[in-house]
């Protein structure tokens, strides 16, 4: 990848079509950006923006459809191509090798510091240095890249790409993994950039669209429906062509009081896969219908929080209580036995056996029932009459029962989890992540969902990266920070740059923000 | 017999039965690094084994023995190679998984050695081979000149490479792009790597050293070819990468470790003690599953992406 | 309709490359590869003896492709099925050898679960080492092979050798005749096949119902199809994979013991011929499912006897046997990826459709995922 190119006057996707097994993600896409611009692709999660980004950038090739540069048609058949172009991308998932420093992740992408024999690290280690300086971006040239923050990796991932001369420079999903406090200086960062480079972002989310684009691209489920400046929208009319609709998630009103603390984390320490500790003297506690939100930057350790409460971690030291009974330690089967329900954050490998029916995954659980088995045998029919039941109650959209669950749509998927965990009457859920990738309408459902069971009595956990999904569904939100819980806010209480800071370890002296 | 004799018998025996595991393993290290694991690496060992061997016998009369070697051990290697690519082809093309595909390459291997064996050459037959090539001066230093320097040429390229197949891994491109890309090959990919290629030129390294371990084993070491001749070594070199940590040092005390197990059926004789025969062969065997029930699996060590195929075209 | 052309496609391609690659070595040692594959698959088939002597070689076959299937499908790749037999065969040689004054309704039943149990406990020892320590399974059960390999020829060289051998016989390793009372009987006077086959058929619809009508095969299905998801629901994975290998190990040790008692009545060297690298192409052959390891298994007895025959006639090596079952099973696997791989399965499907008249074309856009919209 040569460092300079002819400066990109304006890019165009014209009629791109991608389609991959059973799904259609683009359908006649065509976007238009011009130099110095900074353009908002903006959509619910499966809208496409992602798909449309990486067909840009050589990954995936466009089943029709063409890509023109300065007016001329180019075809990108991988990422090289993209990057003699000048085209860069920052990844939602950052694309770094961890076990590599971030000098090595540079001079890997880069035929100027590779030449047969040579690997030439100084030469890297300079350019990061200069790129660095240029930007106001400062990065460890030396660490690897496993041993850095989220916040950091981010960093690098920025730095590296235009350390390979990037001159068109893409988004996506930038702000998903930081603080409302981090995500302003990125805006900031990426409004003085615009000077030099022409920017595509990729974003759902309305206000950060607003505060950084000059124009704005709708799309919805892999249609383009709008095309405009920014300033002469608002927030809600984005919203709306989003969505299709007016959008109503439910809010939790807060209404009934909560009852008696039905979970109980006390002193709870566990390591991380590293060694140290993830967690480190965590307590909480959650009451019988209420919905308890754990909102941190990912990484503080609610992955491990999450695997201790479905037994899949070990712990050094605490106790999780369910109605006075100790659970800690116990294996996963007693844990859903005593009452525990649990919605996993990957829902296609973590919540159903992808090859398995959807009939089967209803009593993935449940299968050692006296309900569903007779002696060593399982009760076909009754699994077919619950699998019946439960596909009408949650809408389960399939063609049969007995279809692979891992072929169906996240939303559905995610449905078939709720409903197995929903009809065992679990006493407490935990859930994490649960609307990841889902747009509006799967979302709503889940949320109507966790507020009914809200109001049967259940102690509810949620663990979201969304402060959006938080502050709306959560009656409390405790605030995880380098595996200890910094504070507690009631609903009423918790405003965006309350929680932001307190994501971030600042102390918070209560009040106003 | 004293301990000194003792220590310096097991390791005349020990060290030259080290170079074909040697080999093999450093060869299979480069598949694994760049993440896939090749266990058809006893059919390669076995076809080299072979093709080495043949040309030696069979033109013992039309070349000097010399040329005949070097026909024998270029063939040996370039099929080896040419197996490597085949196995890059199932998993990496098709994306078949690669445990059950490294079998079928190894019952291929085997199996058409074997026939050929039985076909062209008929009996066990022995070739005078390559003969050992003692460093002069070097090889006359008391009691450890004739252990390390009075070796088979093979041997010294062997004990060479791990120094040199270090420098590729850690400080080559070529190496960075291995380890990228066994780690992380949608980083890789996106930085403009072709995660295919890197794989497939991995494969086929791995395969040419697994080719020449074989011929190694028929040419310099047992100086004959027969059916079982490989013997599980090509089984036993991929366990030696993760027990070596896939770094060139720990495969080399690896090998060390296990040729002496495996020589140990022959000290035994020498040493005259009463031991059933079987239970000294099964010695090595037994070693490597007690060394793979001990070492831990080191999660930070082992190539993340180890044992997956790639799909560019996947939906993340 | 396109579903099953695209199947179709994939499996003959399959089939040509496995022949092909038998065809390059054949004509390497200078036979017509055409006049082998004839011999194999028809010779066998010309008198009652080739077809019972195939149904002989189909028996050990379905017990050991049963417990492949019943491995493989929980996970476990048990290579090992080879070691497992002779450890079985070894075992209830001991056992009968130990017990001749038992009635046959006793030390019959007993010689086999000895052979069952001897297998699944070798098994056993690789589903532990997995399951507690993380061994990888296929390098521990391919040791344990070799491992078997030489306790088997131990004990046949030494404790358990027939006396005569070493005192009036040449000194062939092998046991002194098993009691009648622990012989299999035979089905056909004047064949060797015998009532182990009508055993194998007996097992196959039981590890039907075990797999896919108990809460045990549940367990194991689970466990082998997504582990991360049954550990969240509660399956004791690491518990299954122990289960998967007894079982697999046990078939295997039972297929020894029913070949010991069956068909040879003493036991003697190379008495497992391959069986356990056979059986792992049978049950991949038939998609690690009982109902078509049945006639997988029986094709691979006719290849089986008719390798023989081309050995016999034509001077082709044993080994070949060796190089079709490596060349079977690279083609099974290339091509199941290939038939199971939605990405692929799609591209081809829209190449084909891509082929037919424009007015086709508006069926092929796809729809929106199975979901459709929420």
């Amino acid at each position: 990848m040569q460092t300079s190119k002819a400066q990109i006057s304006s890019l165009q996707l014209e009629g791109v079509t991608k389609r991959f097994p059973g799904v259609l993600a683009c359908d006649h896409v065509s976007i238009e950006v011009k130099a110095g611009q900074i353009l908002a692709l903006v959509g619910e999660n499966g809208a496409g923006k992602s798909t449309l980004m990486n067909i840009l950038m050589g990954l995936y090739q466009p089943d029709e459809g063409r890509i023109l540069i300065n007016g001329h048609e180019t075809r990108f058949r991988s990422p090289n191509d993209a990057y003699a172009c000048g085209i860069g991308m920052v990844h939602q998932h950052f694309m770094l090798v961890p076990n590599l420093t971030v000098t090595e992740n540079v001079a890997l992408g880069s035929k100027d510091f590779q030449s047969l024999l040579n690997l030439n690290l100084k030469g890297a280690r300079r350019r990061i240095a200069e790129v660095s300086e240029r930007y106001g971006l400062p990065v460890h040239a030396d660490a690897y890249v496993d041993q850095l923050s989220v916040g950091e990796q981010q960093r690098v991932e920025l730095v590296k790409t235009l350390c390979f001369g990037t001159r068109f420079l893409i988004l996506d999903e930038p702000t998903s993994a930081l603080t409302p406090q981090e995500t302003d200086e990125l805006i900031n960062l990426l409004k003085r950039m615009s000077g030099d480079l022409s920017i595509i972002f990729i974003s759902h989310k309305l206000n950060e669209v607003k505060a950084l684009s000059d124009t704005v691209t709708v799309l919805r489920r892999g249609t383009v429906v709008y095309r405009g400046n920014t300033k002469d929208n608002s927030s809600q009319d984005l919203a709306a062509l989003m969505t299709g609709h007016e959008v109503n998630l439910p809010h939790n009103a807060c209404e009934d009081g909560c009852g008696n603390v039905l979970v109980s984390i006390k002193d709870l320490k566990v390591k991380s896969d590293r060694g140290n500790l993830a967690l480190d003297g965590l307590s909480l506690d959650i009451r019988a219908g209420e919905i308890l939100g754990l909102a941190g930057v990912s990484g503080n350790g609610q992955r491990e929080l999450a695997d201790v409460l479905a037994g899949l971690r070990k712990s050094v030291s605490g106790s999780v209580l369910l109605e006075e009974q100790n659970l800690l330690g116990k294996s996963p089967r007693e844990i859903i036995d005593a009452g525990f329900g649990y919605i996993p954050e990957d829902r296609h490998d973590e919540g159903i056996v992808p090859s398995f029916s959807i009939r089967e995954n209803l009593i993935l659980k449940d299968f050692g029932t006296p309900r569903f088995r007779k002696g060593p045998f399982l009760r076909l029919k009754e699994s077919e009459k619950n699998a019946e039941d439960l596909v009408h109650r949650f809408d389960v959209r399939c063609s049969s029962r007995e279809t692979a669950a891992g072929s169906l749509s996240g939303g559905n998927i995610q449905k078939v989890i709720l409903a197995r965990e929903l009809a065992r009457q679990p006493k407490a859920l935990v859930s994490v992540y649960p609307t990841r990738g889902l747009d509006m309408g799967a979302s709503e459902f889940i949320h109507t969902k966790l507020l009914e069971l809200r109001a049967s009595g259940v102690a509810i956990l949620l663990i979201s990266e969304e402060l959006e999904e938080i502050m709306n569904l959560s009656d409390r939100i405790a605030v995880i920070y380098k595996g200890r819980i910094v504070k507690i806010l009631e609903s009423g209480e918790a405003t965006r740059p309350r929680l932001g800071l307190l994501m971030a370890g600042v102390k918070d002296d209560g009040g106003a923000a | 017999m004293n301990p000194i004799d003792l220590v310096l018998n097991i390791l005349t025996i020990g060290v030259p039965f080290s170079v074909a595991l040697l080999l093999a393993s450093t060869g299979e290290m480069f598949n694994q690094r760049a993440g896939i694991f090749n266990l058809g690496c006893e059919g390669i060992m076995a076809m080299g084994a072979f093709l080495a061997f043949l040309p030696p016998f069979f033109l013992k009369d039309a070349l000097s023995p010399a040329m005949s070697n070097m026909v024998g051990l270029s063939i040996a290697v370039l099929a080896g190679a040419v197996l490597g690519i085949l196995f890059a082809v199932v998993t990496i093309f098709f994306r078949a998984p690669q445990g059950i595909a490294g079998i079928g390459l190894q019952m291929l291997g085997v199996g058409i050695a074997g026939t050929l064996f039985r076909h062209f050459v008929g009996g066990v037959t022995g070739v005078p081979g390559i003969a050992n090539f003692p460093i002069p001066f070097l090889s006359k230093i008391p009691f450890l000149g004739p252990v390390l320097f009075d070796l088979n040429p093979v041997a010294y390229f062997a004990f060479l490479l791990v120094p040199i197949s270090w420098f590729i891994l850690f400080k080559t491109p070529w190496g960075l792009r291995v380890r990228a890309v066994g780690t992380h090959p949608r980083a890789a990919d996106t930085m403009g790597i072709n995660v295919a290629r890197v794989r497939f030129q991995a494969l086929a390294l791995g395969g040419a050293f697994a080719g020449l371990a074989g011929a190694y084993l028929s040419l310099c070491q047992a100086k004959m070819f027969a059916d079982d001749l490989v013997a599980g070594r090509g089984f036993i070199a991929v366990a030696l990468v993760y027990f070596g940590r896939w770094h060139p040092l720990g495969i080399l005390g690896g090998s060390l470790l296990f040729s002496i197990a495996q020589s140990f059926q022959l000290s035994v004789q020498v040493w005259g003690i009463d031991f059933p025969y079987e239970f000294a062969v099964m010695l090595p065997y037994v070693l490597v599953i007690v060394v793979l029930a001990l070492t831990r699996k080191s999660n930070k060590r082992s190539p993340a992406a180890l044992g997956k195929p790639y799909n560019r075209e996947k939906r993340v | 309709m396109r579903e099953s052309a695209y199947l179709v496609f994939i499996i003959l391609g399959a089939i040509v490359a496995a022949v092909g690659m038998g065809a390059i070595v054949l004509k390497l040692i200078g036979v017509n590869p055409f006049d082998v594959y004839k011999v194999i698959l028809t010779e066998p088939l010309k008198d009652i003896y080739g077809i019972t002597e195939i149904l002989v070689r189909t028996s050990p076959l379905v017990f050991i492709a049963l417990g492949i299937a019943i491995a493989f499908r929980s996970g476990i790749l048990n290579i090992g099925a080879e070691g497992q037999m002779q450890i079985g065969i070894i075992s209830a040689a001991a056992i009968a050898l130990a017990f001749p004054e038992l009635p046959k309704p006793i030390l019959l039943p007993m010689v086999l679960i000895t052979g069952a149990v001897g297998g699944a406990l070798w098994g056993g020892i690789a589903g532990y080492l997995k399951a507690r320590m993380g061994v990888n399974e296929i390098l521990s059960t391919v040791m344990l092979n070799y491992i078997a390999a030489q306790v088997y020829g131990f004990l046949l060289r030494g404790p358990m050798i027939d006396p005569e051998e070493l005192t009036v016989g040449s000194g062939t390793p092998q046991t002194i005749r098993l009691p009648r009372t622990a012989w299999l009987d035979r089905l056909i006077p004047g064949t060797r096949l015998h009532t182990g086959l009508i055993l194998a058929l007996v097992m196959a619809v039981l590890v039907y119902l075990l797999l896919w009508r108990t809460t045990t095969g549940f367990r194991l299905r689970a466990s082998g199809a997504e582990p991360r998801a049954a550990r969240f629901a509660g399956i004791h994975v690491e518990r299954s994979l122990v289960i998967a290998m007894l079982f697999s190990g046990g078939f295997a040790g039972l297929a020894g013991a029913v070949e010991l008692t069956g068909v040879h009545r003493r036991a003697i060297e190379a008495i497992s011929s391959g069986y356990g690298f056979s059986g792992i192409v049978v049950a991949l052959f038939g998609g690690l499912h009982p109902a078509f390891i049945i006639p997988s298994a029986i094709f691979f007895g006719l290849l089986l006897i008719g390798a023989d025959m081309t050995q016999r006639a034509m001077a082709v090596p044993a080994n070949m046997v060796l190089v079709l079952q490596g060349a079977i099973i690279l083609s099974i696997v290339s091509a199941k990826t290939f038939l199971n791989d939605p990405y692929t399965k799609d591209r081809f499907m829209r190449r084909m459709a891509s082929f037919r008249l424009p007015r086709r074309k508006k069926k092929t856009v796809s729809g929106l995922g199975q979901g459709g919209p929420l």
